[in-house]
């Protein structure tokens, strides 16, 4: 068994959610080369031969790979495929964008959203916004997998594996990077937080979030929204938590005016312990929390923020 | 231009799933149909395009059963010249139906093709990115906006961290996410009106397109249900039982 794990990074950074993947690779088993595609990727590859459990890293640093564009970087793992058994991302956007591109360049299936490994060639999924688990078995002879990197814990940092330069160069006539906006925050990465508190449609406006944003500070928590808080444009679409927005499985998680719909709870129900807090005592989110409390949440969050 | 959208028939969106007892697959028996909530986004900003006269036709298209005609009939009612019906009631994984629309667009030549970003019931989210490499063409996925801009197209898309906007020579595939726009519904005279449009039935034999897949679905389980919760009285209660109860604050 061979494996090549895509490491996902942005700015110079290699992203924790790396290190859930190799774990993932790890439960796998076999040998195990991390990928550091990208522009000036020095540092991140430097970061990478730190994982513990991996072979090597191996790093295609080239101008046609940045911003690791899904034309140029398919192209890239189709080249490199061959000496694999599997290609593992993270179900990031990066990781979705590319992983499904690589699989059709090799005629196979790609497996979404991994969130269990049950032998070599078959995993476990969830599929209708996490209310069914599907375990699946593949008999391509390249498995491609994107996974759930909450469900697989981080391996450490140890280990000193050696750096490989791959010199694979493709064209990409296809498309071009023009700009990016990223939300800028000190605050802990959504995906990555210990505690996670989420605003949704009752917070009734973007100000209102500042609420949020003292409790935050106090637990060292990252901020999330439901689609309807980021629909009505109280916040930034990269904060939406949810089937179709982060997946997210913190110590804590604080869901504020939120109603509980499937879709949300798709996000956020494998949490350690959830909290909820809403007016209305029917709404279906206190059937997930550990401990709801049925307030109006402009009374409540500032005597949480005082009382913590 | 002519624009190509495929639409997939799936469990209503507000509809709960049940697993069947014998663990084999979901319950879908009398279970609420729609058009996955993403191809609605896609057929909606096809119909604007037309609107705008940037598109000249639009062609919507379907791979499943027969009962996969509603889904293309609401997609006619909602703005779409003609569509097209891939019919089988064969389970197609995203792979052979990435291998399917490949054909479409061979024969159809559309110089944008738009998908929705994910499947609310495999939630795959990989057949626009299949279809993109099969006919070597460059993907918009997750778009919140798409312009033609002359031979090219920008296209801004919800990344993890926040928007990135790409340029993509054209032709092109586009894959919809949730703020691109906000479908309307379709009104009673156009549902009449779609009825007559034209529909076309294709088989994915007459395709030359194996449908059959190499993933094998052993068993499907309902997830790890939570142990219902308590309700708190109070903030002070609320902190009390996070710190001295399930620790998770000091
Ligand atoms: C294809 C598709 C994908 C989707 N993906 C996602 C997704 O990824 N993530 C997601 O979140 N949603 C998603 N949705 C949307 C989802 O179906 C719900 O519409 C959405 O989650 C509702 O958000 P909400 O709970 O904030 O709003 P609402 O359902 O409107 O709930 C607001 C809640 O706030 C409470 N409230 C109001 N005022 C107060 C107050 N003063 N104090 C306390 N409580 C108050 C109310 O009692 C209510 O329960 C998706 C929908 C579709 C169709
Ligand atoms: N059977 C199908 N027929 C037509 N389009 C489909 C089908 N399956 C998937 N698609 C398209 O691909 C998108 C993403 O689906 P998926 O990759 O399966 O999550 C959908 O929103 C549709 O636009």
């Amino acid at each position: 068994m061979s494996i090549l794990v895509l490491a996902e990074h942005h700015d110079g950074q290699l992203s924790p959610a790396t290190a859930h993947v190799v774990a993932a690779a790890q439960q796998i088993g076999g040998d195990i080369d991390v990928l550091v595609a990208g522009e000036n990727v020095a540092a991140v590859a430097e970061a990478a031969t730190k994982l513990d459990g991996i072979t090597r890293v191996r790093v295609a640093d080239n101008a046609v790979y940045a911003h690791q564009l899904a034309e140029p970087l398919g192209a890239l793992l189709a080249a490199l495929a061959d000496d694999y058994s599997h290609v593992l991302a993270p179900a990031s956007t990066t990781g979705k964008n590319v992983l499904p591109r690589l699989a059709a360049l090799k005629g196979v299936s790609q497996l979404s959203d991994v969130i269990g490994v049950e032998s070599v060639d078959t995993f476990r999924r969830p599929i209708y916004a996490g209310n069914a688990i599907a375990t699946v078995q593949s008999a391509d002879p390249l498995k491609v997998i994107t996974v759930r990197t909450s469900a697989f814990e981080a391996v450490a940092e140890g280990n000193s594996a050696p750096i490989e330069a791959v010199d694979t160069v493709v064209d990409n006539a296809l498309s071009a990077f023009v700009g990016e906006e990223l939300a800028q925050s000190e605050r802990p990465e959504l995906g990555a937080a210990r505690v996670v508190i989420s605003g949704g449609r009752g917070m009734g406006s973007g100000e209102n979030f500042q609420l949020l944003e003292g409790i935050a500070d106090k637990l060292g928590a990252a901020i999330g929204a439901s689609r309807a808080a980021v629909d009505a444009g109280f916040v930034p679409n990269d904060m939406q938590v949810g089937q179709t927005g982060k997946i997210v499985a913190p110590e804590l998680y604080i869901a504020v005016g939120i109603s509980g719909a499937i879709q949300h709870l798709a996000g956020m129900k494998d949490s350690k312990v959830i909290v909820a807090i809403n007016k209305d005592e029917e709404a279906p989110i206190f059937q997930v929390a550990d401990y709801g409390l049925v307030a109006d949440l402009f009374e409540a969050l500032p005597e949480l923020e005082q009382k913590l | 231009m002519k624009v190509l959208v495929a639409v997939k028939r799936v469990i209503d969106y507000n509809v709960k799933i049940r697993v069947k007892p014998d663990n084999s697959d979901v319950d879908l028996t009398n279970v609420k149909m729609a058009m996955n909530p993403f191809c609605e986004i896609a057929v909606e900003e096809a119909v604007r395009l037309k609107e705008r006269g940037v598109a000249s036709e639009v062609v919507a298209v379907t791979v499943g059963p027969k009962a996969a005609q509603e889904q293309l009939r609401t997609a006619l009612a909602l703005g779409a010249d003609r569509a097209i019906h891939v019919e089988t009631d064969e389970k197609v994984e995203s792979l052979a139906v990435a291998k399917l629309l490949q054909k479409v667009v061979d024969e159809e030549q559309p110089q944008l093709v738009i998908l929705g970003k994910q499947a609310i019931d495999t939630d795959n989210n990989q057949t626009g990115q299949m279809l993109a490499a099969l006919t070597g063409l460059p993907q918009g996925t997750f778009a919140s906006e798409v312009k033609v801009e002359g031979d090219k197209l920008r296209v801004t898309r919800e990344i993890d961290g926040g928007l990135q906007t790409v340029e993509l020579s054209l032709p092109a595939i586009v894959t919809t996410d949730l703020r691109l726009n906000e479908p309307r519904y379709a009104k009673l005279p156009d549902i009449m009106k779609a009825k007559k449009k034209p529909l076309a039935t294709k088989t994915p034999a007459e395709l030359g397109v194996e449908v059959a897949s190499k993933v094998t679905l052993l068993k499907v389980e309902p997830p790890a249900e939570r142990q219902g919760g308590i309700k708190v009285g109070s903030v002070d209660e609320l902190v009390d039982k996070l710190k001295n109860e399930a620790k998770v604050i000091s």
